[in-house]
């Protein structure tokens, strides 16, 4: 007997796996940067709301168990999408001039490791590893402080940036939700989401560095 | 437009067989004028290899204006060249300037093998389209026009799927090979009319199962299929291919096998 065909077996089941799982994750990330905005109101509101999170467990490790099945999803459907995409063109063209695809389209299994490699980087520098543990405040400062650091950073929430808008804009055609009334507001909203979460992203590392926010 | 007269370079893609190795050669395609169609041009070129005892160039066709879908290769890097809209048959020598180099290769695509040169199976098409682009009714004399009212603004829509024509430019041009614009518009054509929806449970994951099994890649929303279909079909059968699909699955009462080719 032949096995029964599950939606995650065929190629659209997968893409909309990555589709669902990317999308939470950006909601995810949407939360991350409003609680970062603590880091301008200072050192006690920082680590206040630091304190505060790790007060709740369950909603810590509820969240960090959903972020790691969806970032798995995410990854898993990817590597198979992209074997499978490989074989698919067999031969490969000796010309071939691209009339559709954007920058952020063209290089989206660059962006993603390379948003891998910055959120193992990351959870390293601050959740894992942290200098001083329990001064969210002063690792966060004394971290961007040095350019090289920040520059991670910078690298990292850029790729984020174009990973997203293509994500974002992607995801609403996955999910099947395509219409002419008001698809140049698919285009819209996948700007506005990532170029807010980007800007608000890289406004950290850089205001450090300006020396707007300091110790 | 005024005529002029044209000598260009060819690259063309040579392959003996299916299981043969490819090559490009090199051609001139000497005084060709800007009123002939690429396909002229290129039967032009066969005549003269033809007369050098040389094997002419194979490249397929049947109509010659645009609606068969049998014409196909991939021009400048571009899926039926660079005229928006067109065919290769309908694509016509005054888009091209004197002394332009022209690369022509076959769709490359593992779901479509190389027949011999620009030739390509596509009979991979033909069986997305038997497992499930079909409705079931009495066949017989013609039906009473009437017989089944249908709006018009339903009708238009889903004849703007079905002007699909199955040229396959969509799984050439796309980046990953997939034939998704072809199977969301024949699926999406078929589930707006009411003569569709006996077999519409069924239909999106039977199409899509076989598709799969073709080893057509899958869609990552770049739109380049758009841009190179002949026929303007539009992303947005996707999508809708893409909710019939969920919506079949949630609801199946049946289990749909995997499929091999
Ligand atoms: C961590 C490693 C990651 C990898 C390796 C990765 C890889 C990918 C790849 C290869 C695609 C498909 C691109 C395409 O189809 O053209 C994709 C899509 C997507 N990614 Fe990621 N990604 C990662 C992280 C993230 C993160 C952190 C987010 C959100 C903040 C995210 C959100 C999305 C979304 C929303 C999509 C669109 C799904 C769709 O096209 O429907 N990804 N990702
Ligand atoms: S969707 Fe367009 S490009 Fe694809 S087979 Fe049909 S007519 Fe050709
Ligand atoms: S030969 Fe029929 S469409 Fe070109």
């Amino acid at each position: 007997m032949q096995r029964a065909l599950t939606l995650q077996q065929t190629t659209i089941g997968k893409k909309v796996i990555m589709a669902l799982s990317g999308l939470i994750i950006v909601g995810f990330t949407i939360g991350h940067f409003l609680g970062n905005l603590n880091l301008y109101l200072g050192p006690e509101a920082m680590d206040g709301y630091a304190e505060k999170l790790q007060s709740l467990p369950p909603l810590v490790w509820g969240t960090r168990l959903v972020l790691l099945f969806a970032l798995g999803a995410h990854i898993s459907s990817a590597l198979s999408l992209w074997a499978r995409n490989r074989q698919a063109r067999g031969s490969r063209y000796q010309k071939r001039k691209d009339l559709a695809t954007d920058y952020a389209a063209r290089t989206m299994y660059w962006s993603g490791p390379i948003l891998l490699l910055f959120i193992i980087y990351h959870l390293l520098h601050f959740t894992i590893l942290p200098a001083h543990p329990g001064e969210v405040y002063r690792n966060v400062v004394e971290g961007f402080q040095d350019p090289l650091i920040a520059s991670v950073y910078i690298v990292g929430n850029v790729a984020l940036g174009f990973h997203i808008f293509h994500g974002i804009y992607s995801a609403f055609q996955t999910l099947g939700a395509n219409h002419p009334r008001y698809n140049s507001y698919r285009r819209d909203a996948a700007i506005a989401i990532s170029a807010a979460i980007t800007i608000g992203n890289l406004s950290f590392p850089i205001a450090v560095l300006a020396g707007i926010v300091t110790l | 437009m005024s005529e002029e007269l044209l000598n260009l370079t060819l690259h063309v893609w040579r392959q003996d067989g299916p299981n043969a190795s490819g090559r490009f050669e090199t051609y001139q395609a000497k005084e060709i004028t800007t009123h002939m169609s690429f396909l002229e041009m290129l039967d032009v070129v066969n005549e003269e290899l033809i007369e050098n005892g040389k094997l002419p160039i194979a490249f397929d066709h049947d109509c010659r204006e645009g609606i068969c879908g049998t014409c196909g290769m991939v021009i400048n890097g571009v899926a039926h060249g660079p005229q928006k809209l067109t065919t290769t048959c309908q694509l016509h020598m005054r888009q091209f300037n004197n002394g332009d180099e022209i690369w022509l290769e076959p769709w490359r695509a593992s779901g479509f093998p190389v027949l011999k040169d620009l030739v390509v199976d596509r009979t991979a098409l033909d069986r997305i389209i038997q497992a499930g682009g079909y409705i079931s009714i009495r066949t017989g004399s013609a039906p009473e026009a009437n017989e089944m009212p249908i709006a018009k603004a339903i009708a238009d829509h889903a004849m703007d799927a079905a002007e699909c024509i199955g040229c396959g430019a969509c799984v050439a041009a796309c980046p990953n090979a997939s034939a998704s614009l072809f199977t969301a518009a024949k699926i999406s054509h078929l589930s707006l009319l009411p003569q569709g929806q006996a077999e519409r449970q069924d239909r999106a994951r039977q199409m899509v199962a076989q598709m799969d099994a073709e080893g057509f890649g899958g869609c990552t929303n770049h739109g380049e299929c758009e841009e190179a279909c002949p026929k303007g079909v539009s992303l947005r059968w996707i999508a809708r291919m893409n909710r019939e699909l969920v919506r079949s699955m949630v609801k199946a009462d049946t289990p749909i096998e995997s499929r091999k080719r």
